[in-house]
């Protein structure tokens, strides 16, 4: 099954960026206590990013004509496990970095190009993903916001929501629809490049469960946008957009969103000394679980870095990874549950709460369960 | 690599037909199947080559184990493998006896239940700190039907041999990890084609989307149990505990789930005895329980960890993958 996935080391050129990463991610974690270091990658902070970026630690796939490392995707890979793996800021370049910037590599003219690719790479610019509306969530075919040509260019109209960072956002790459209709389903859709701060756009962001609002609802109202606002081909759009997708659901944020809470809770096993048989079973179990998925993840970057788009596999990753993320704060909880005379520090009891709270939507962004099981069944030939 | 791979499938696809598997599981005599299987050479996979083998590393012959658990092969063959190895690399070499040979590991004086042990002619046993030669004889069968483990009450003798460096349990259990692997991706595969054949409601059942969601379960577990199989035999052997370890539990995790699985999606059929998937799905049970299920070694696993102040991902990193250097 999925044989193309199979066990991959990464290279020690890319493993050599390790150290560098590694001294970024602990400056950052010494000033944040572990509830917030949990953000993970929903914390920003656009002076780490410029950092980053002024270190070349960002754009890594990305060749040097326009700013990037010339690495590829195992040294994005090593560079992100180390940020994630203490839960550095990353959410101000996240999303460029990862998806934005191949998406205009490969889709984008020369001229879009130039224009965000070496910014994103110095860590100053903030995009946001808009595909989904309050009509369109896992029926991603049925987006409504349009774009109309006009005489210089493109009129935007039409809502996207649950927009992460839009509030903080530069640019947003929207899915929108150039011609037809709902019913036309995926033909008429393209990507559009929005100026944020163009007259016409409303952001308002959406509080969540936890008290923070990383995400937003975007209103479009006669948006005016130039000509080269269109990225890729129109009509193209759900052809890039699922390529974009390889690079969304692969990464090792499908794995690590949990990972502080994890590191807590071992530390408390030891400071109050406690190496019950069902403590370590469960802490061999999660590590047993971490070491597996870390080596699927690096698996799927083996196939990005070969030139493929592994949508499937992705989505097989992520499900597993989500469904780990997702279990850390199940099972923990029930741990120190289960002994209820033990002291838990305020940290990790912050901690655990706040993973418990938004664990939900690690099966939900990027993609829900159900919509990911579909993709792997129609890649084993059911659909 | 690949190659190898090809004419050892073909040589199993041979040798040990799926009615030859069942004959075997019914207690058919076994030495024409072993004979096939030893003139190939393949038993002297893992023997270094200074001894007259192959040399091979784990991470080479995991393909080859991962062939044996889509077979269904009711003999000791990845055993004999680890066995001749271990013999071959004894501070003093003992000539490994003919006829397969099973693995297995004495606890206190209780009985032994050997997998894969019916056909075997001898066992290999660690049992305190030395590796023990038997005779497979004066076995029990376990009494489950269609098994190929037996069960032995072992008083160790005088050793052949120190137990090696790491222990057999943890080799053991890497081979066990690959065996299920391979049963659960063939497994897997059989499923998927079933489901798009069986119609009910007058569409395959491989259209409803509840069991596409299954389906999809199923294909996220045997793709982990190869993955974590290959972390397994990727550290060289003997294989590092946390590395044995994280394949066994997480195979063993997958063997549970992946067999349900398709005994739901198949229906009926499934259990009954003249259909093929019963007899990997008892297999599956069959390697989850030896040599240590996930619980044994998620805790041997734990108190490793727990041992070691690094954070989690570096732990991964550092203890469960191989060395980068
Ligand atoms: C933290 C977070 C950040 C996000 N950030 C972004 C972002 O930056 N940009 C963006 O565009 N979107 C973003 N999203 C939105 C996300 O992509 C959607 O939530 C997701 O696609 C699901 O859509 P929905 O919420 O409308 O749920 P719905 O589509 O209404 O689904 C509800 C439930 O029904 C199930 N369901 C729906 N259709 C089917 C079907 N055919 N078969 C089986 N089950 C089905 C779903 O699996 C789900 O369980 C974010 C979401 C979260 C939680």
């Amino acid at each position: 099954m999925f044989d193309a996935l199979t066990f991959a080391a990464l290279p020690a050129g890319d493993e050599a960026l390790r150290p560098l990463a590694r001294q970024f991610a602990e400056e950052a974690l010494a000033a944040l206590p572990p509830d917030i270091r949990a953000r993970s990658w929903s914390g920003f902070d656009q002076d780490f990013s410029r950092r980053l970026g002024a270190a070349g630690l960002l754009g890594l796939t990305l060749p040097k004509a326009y700013g990037g490392g010339a690495r590829g995707p195992f040294a994005r890979f090593v560079v992100v496990e180390e940020l994630l793996a203490v839960g550095a800021p990353v959410a101000a370049h996240w999303i460029a970095d990862r998806q934005s910037a191949p998406l205009i590599l490969n889709f984008g003219s020369e001229a879009q190009r130039q224009t965000y690719l070496p910014a994103i790479c110095r860590g100053e610019l903030v995009f946001c993903i808009g595909m989904s509306e309050p009509g369109a969530g896992s029926d991603l075919a049925g987006v409504r916001t349009r774009a109309e040509r006009t005489a210089e260019g493109w009129r935007v109209n039409g809502q996207k929501i649950w927009t992460t960072n839009a509030m903080h956002g530069d640019y947003m790459i929207a899915l929108v629809r150039t011609s037809g209709g709902v019913e036309d389903r995926r033909a008429g859709l393209s990507q559009i490049i929005i100026d944020l701060k163009a007259p016409g756009v409303t952001v308002r962001p959406i509080a969540d469960l936890t008290g923070d609002a990383h995400f937003a609802e975007v209103f479009f109202d006669n948006v005016d946008l130039p000509a080269d606002a269109l990225i890729g081909e129109e009509g193209e759009g759900w052809a890039q957009v699922t390529a974009e997708l390889a690079f969304e659901r692969s990464g090792p944020e499908r794995i690590y969103s949990s990972v502080v809470l994890l590191d807590a809770w071992t530390e408390h096993l030891r400071r109050v000394g406690r190496a019950d048989g069902a403590a370590l079973a469960l802490l061999g179990e999660l590590t047993a679980r971490l070491a597996v998925l870390r080596a699927m993840s690096i698996a799927c970057t083996a196939r990005l870095a070969a030139g493929e788009s592994p949508v499937v596999e992705a989505s097989l990753v992520k499900d597993l990874g989500t469904a780990f993320e997702q279990a850390l704060p199940a099972t923990i909880g029930d741990d120190l549950a289960a002994h209820p005379d033990e002291g838990v520090d305020p940290d990790l009891y912050r901690t655990l709460l706040y993973t418990t709270h938004i664990a939900p939507s690690f099966s939900l962004r990027g993609g829900t369960r159900e919509i990911l099981r579909g993709i792997i069944a129609r890649g084993m030939g059911l659909r | 690599m690949s190659d190898f791979l090809d004419a050892f499938e073909k040589l199993l696809a041979n040798a040990a037909p799926l009615h030859a598997v069942r004959a075997v599981e019914a207690g058919a005599d076994s030495a024409a199947m072993w004979d096939a299987l030893a003139a190939s050479g393949f038993l002297d996979a893992l023997v270094p080559e200074g001894r007259g083998g192959a040399g091979l590393t784990l991470a080479e012959v995991q393909p080859l184990w991962m062939a044996l658990g889509r077979h269904a092969v009711p003999l000791p063959v990845g055993e004999t493998m680890i066995a001749r190895m271990l013999l071959a690399i004894a501070p003093e070499p003992v000539e490994p006896p003919q006829g397969p040979i099973a693995l297995a590991v004495a606890g206190k004086g209780a009985a032994l239940i050997v997998p894969q042990a019916q056909g075997a002619a001898h066992l290999l046993v660690e049992a305190g700190d030395g590796l023990h030669l038997a005779l497979a004889s004066g076995g029990e069968a376990t009494g489950v039907a269609g098994d190929v483990a037996v069960r032995f009450s072992f008083t160790p003798g005088e050793p052949v041999a120190p137990s090696p460096q790491g222990g057999l349990r943890a080799r053991a259990a890497v081979l066990r990890a690959a065996l299920i692997a391979g049963a659960a991706n063939h497994l897997t595969a059989m499923t998927a084609a079933y489901a798009g054949e069986r119609v009910q409601f007058g569409k395959a059942i491989g259209r409803q989307q509840a069991l596409q969601q299954q389906m999809a379960v199923m294909a996220e577990e045997a793709v982990a149990a190869r993955i974590a199989s290959e972390l397994g035999c990727a550290a060289g052997c003997p294989p590092p505990l946390p590395a044995a370890a994280t394949a066994k539990s997480v195979t063993s995790r997958a063997a549970a789930k992946v067999a349900a699985i398709a005994h739901g999606v198949h229906g009926a059929i499934g259990i009954s005895a003249e259909y093929d998937l019963q007899l990997f799905t008892r297999r599956l049970h069959q390697w989850r329980l030896a040599d240590g299920g996930e619980r044994y070694w998620n805790r041997l696993l734990g108190a490793a960890r727990l041992a070691d102040g690094a954070r989690s991902v570096d732990y991964v990193r550092t203890a469960i993958f191989p060395n980068q250097d």
